[in-house]
């Protein structure tokens, strides 16, 4: 089927993954059709984006940031585009309504 | 000696089964080969069982129930005279009862002259000794005395390996009683 | 090693004996009839301080198999015991099992299948596992049924085989008849079978990934794996069986043959009821002149077809026993399908005639070998075209 895919004597046998964290190579973005977009004015760093993501691809930063109105904050949250499938499910239970799904463009 | 094949017939919780096994354990010290085995299904407290014990001097192949005993044993007298324990027996076989009757008179209720018979009142000597009418190595005593299929010693070396320590001597007491008390007509 | 202490256990204690002297790690069961007193000893082992293995209570077989998976993936020494609708609640298991490679050994006490509800033996249950990717083997005495639990672990746990074995015994006709046993010591299994982990295991230390997604470009690569992995257990079942003779003086092969030097006609059968052939050969069969012998089918998966096909070769008439029926299937007995394809692939010309026999514990008796043994002579000087298309069902009321 695949000529560069190893033959049935060379793997290991009972289909063990012998190399940890490998599945980090495999990047999910591709399968996205819509991406969340965080608004860095509305969010209220409540984290629980970062709670529901089921690909844990909420990334929390110490990264400070003001708002136009002055409000402070210690933490930002962002995505990892890599692997985010664009589910939705941030942006469904975000209470700031502080992330859009918009068109993803390829 | 050639085959011997034994039958014993019972109800769940007299002990059938371990006397099988226990006259099985004997042949083995005696030098034979020997399996046994219970009747397959069920167990319950109370409804009639059947066990099997075979001997031999040769490898014994066969894993099916005893058709033909040349003994049969039956450890509760309400079952003495029933159609199932008689079923097969050989002519010239051994009829080995826990009764109170004499042998000629369980003869006659069997209607069978051709086997031998011999009694035993199990019961009333397990209940001299345990209080309880567990009456398995009383008849074996009975069967070994009537039939010399294995020496007593032997039984009582198969006693001593199965129970615990504290069953071992009333065990054997009983056993020698019913071996000494054994009433047979040939 | 002649004039050891023989002591009398039923098969299902037999097997108890050798799991103690395995030293296993994890036992995970749930009890069926006429399986139970194989785990019932071992609780009692383990309570009485002779095992020190590690008891999981579950609530079904499904969960027993499941919980032996997660344990041997932990690299535990697992054991586990079942029959009929047990196995067949453990079916889905069994694939995982073979699949991932984990050497677990499982004693079965044979029986039937429902419906009618029957607690006594056939072969219905262990030819229901039979493509299951498991190492299959029947033992017909309680000295092999002991044995065969340490032969199970030396073939299971071989870095070339890796995978899951059966051993199953006859149930009741085994399982609880009392025969005398020569004991393995723990210490002497334990040099037969060193406790090592050979297979691939769970470990925070070396993380690995078990049981992942297998995409169509890849599944197919790990069956093939399997069918090699029973091809090496076939090879190394000849090491183990030569090791074991040489350490304990029991000898076993794949087949045993009974009477078949001089035998014109045999009887191929598996398990308890080839102890029956046997008296029928040696009381009956011979004395009348008939020069009748037995194969016994001990390794079932890898199939012996080689060594079978070239004794089956040169008789004048063979009859295959199945205590198991195979619904719709071109042969009827699974036992007989096996060995059909063999004669096919190896050319075997000798008439191969099929008995259906003893299903839901019926004994099969001298007058149904018998009728077997007729059945095989009148097909002395035929062909295989005059071989009867449908198995004769014996024992059967019309």
């Amino acid at each position: 089927m695949t000529a560069q895919l190893p033959g049935w004597k060379s793997l290991p046998p009972g289909a063990v993954i012998t190399r940890p964290g490998s599945t980090v190579e495999y990047k999910t973005h591709d399968w996205r059709t819509l991406r969340p977009v965080i608004d860095q004015e509305r969010c209220i760093r409540c984290r629980l984006c970062w709670l529901y993501c089921p690909e844990g691809t909420i990334i929390e930063l110490d990264k400070p940031y003001t708002t136009k109105t002055g409000r402070k904050y210690t933490r930002t949250y962002e995505i990892n585009y890599d692997y985010c499938k664009g589910c939705g499910i941030c942006a469904q239970e975000c209470p700031a309504k502080a992330i859009k799904m918009v068109e993803e463009v390829r | 000696m050639g085959r011997f094949e034994i039958r014993w017939h019972g109800r769940g919780g007299m002990g059938a089964v371990t006397a099988a096994e226990l006259t099985a354990m004997a042949a083995v010290k005696t030098g034979y080969y020997a399996v046994a085995f219970p009747e397959f299904g069920a167990e319950r407290r109370g409804a009639p069982v059947k066990a099997y014990t075979r001997i031999d001097d040769e490898p014994i192949y066969e894993k099916t129930p005893i058709e033909e005993p040349d003994a049969v044993v039956v450890l509760d007298s309400s079952m003495v005279g029933q159609e199932a324990v008689l079923h097969g027996l050989k002519s010239g076989g051994w009829y080995i009862a826990n009764t109170a009757r004499d042998p000629e008179e369980v003869r006659k209720i069997i209607g069978r002259d051709d086997v031998k018979v011999a009694t035993v009142n199990a019961t009333k000597l397990a209940m001299e000794v345990f209080k309880a009418p567990i009456v398995n190595t009383a008849m074996i005593g009975a069967l070994v005395a009537a039939t010399g299929i294995v020496p007593l010693e032997k039984v009582e070396e198969a006693v001593r390996d199965r129970f615990p320590e504290r069953y071992v001597d009333p065990n054997i007491k009983l056993l020698r009683q019913a071996y000494e008390s054994v009433r047979k007509v040939v | 090693m002649a004039g050891k202490k023989k002591l009398p256990l039923s098969g299902n204690t037999a097997i108890a004996y050798a799991v103690k002297a395995a030293d296993v790690d994890v036992i995970s069961a749930y009890p069926i009839t006429p399986q139970t007193t194989i785990v019932e000893k071992l609780t009692e082992f383990v309570a009485n301080g002779e095992l020190d293995a590690e008891v999981i209570h579950v609530e079904s077989e499904h969960s027993a198999l499941s919980a032996a998976v997660g344990a041997s993936a932990a690299g535990a020494r697992v054991f586990t015991a079942s029959s009929s609708q047990g196995i067949a609640l453990m079916y889905e298991i069994m694939f995982i099992a073979s699949s991932m490679r984990l050497p677990i050994v499982m004693a079965m006490a044979t029986r039937a299948l429902s419906a009618p509800i029957n607690i006594w033996n056939d072969h219905s249950d262990f030819m229901a596992a039979s493509d299951t990717g498991w190492v299959m083997m029947m033992a017909h005495t309680n000295q092999e049924a002991h044995d065969d639990i340490i032969l199970a672990y030396k073939i299971a746990e071989h870095p070339d085989v890796l995978l899951p074995v059966i051993t199953a015994i006859d149930g009741y006709f085994m399982s609880h008849t009392i025969e005398p046993v020569e004991p393995i010591e723990r210490e002497e299994a334990l040099k037969f079978i060193p406790k090592k982990v050979t297979w691939s295991v769970l470990d925070p230390d070396n993380p690995v990934t078990m049981g992942p997604l297998g995409t169509p470009e890849w599944y197919y690569e790990f069956k093939r794996q399997q069918h090699e992995a029973m091809k090496k257990a076939r090879e190394v079942f000849d090491e183990a069986t030569k090791e074991f003779e040489k350490v304990f003086g029991r000898r076993y092969e794949p087949v045993e043959y009974f009477m078949m030097d001089d035998a014109e006609y045999a009887l191929v059968a598996m398990g308890s009821v080839a102890g029956n052939v046997k008296a029928y050969i040696v009381k009956e069969a011979r004395k009348r002149g008939i020069k009748l012998g037995l194969i016994r089918v001990k390794l079932f998966r890898p199939f012996p077809a080689e060594e079978i096909m070239e004794v089956i070769s040169n008789l004048k008439a063979v009859g295959v026993i199945d205590r198991a029926l195979a619904f719709g299937s071109s042969y009827g007995g699974p036992l007989y399908g096996d060995i059909l394809s063999a004669a096919y692939t190896r050319g075997v010309d000798t008439p191969i005639v099929n008995f259906v026999a003893g299903l839901g514990g019926r004994p099969v008796t001298f007058r149904d070998i018998k009728a077997m043994v007729d059945a095989t002579l009148a097909l002395d000087g035929k062909t295989r075209k005059d071989v009867p298309k449908e198995p004769y069902f014996i024992g059967v009321r019309e």
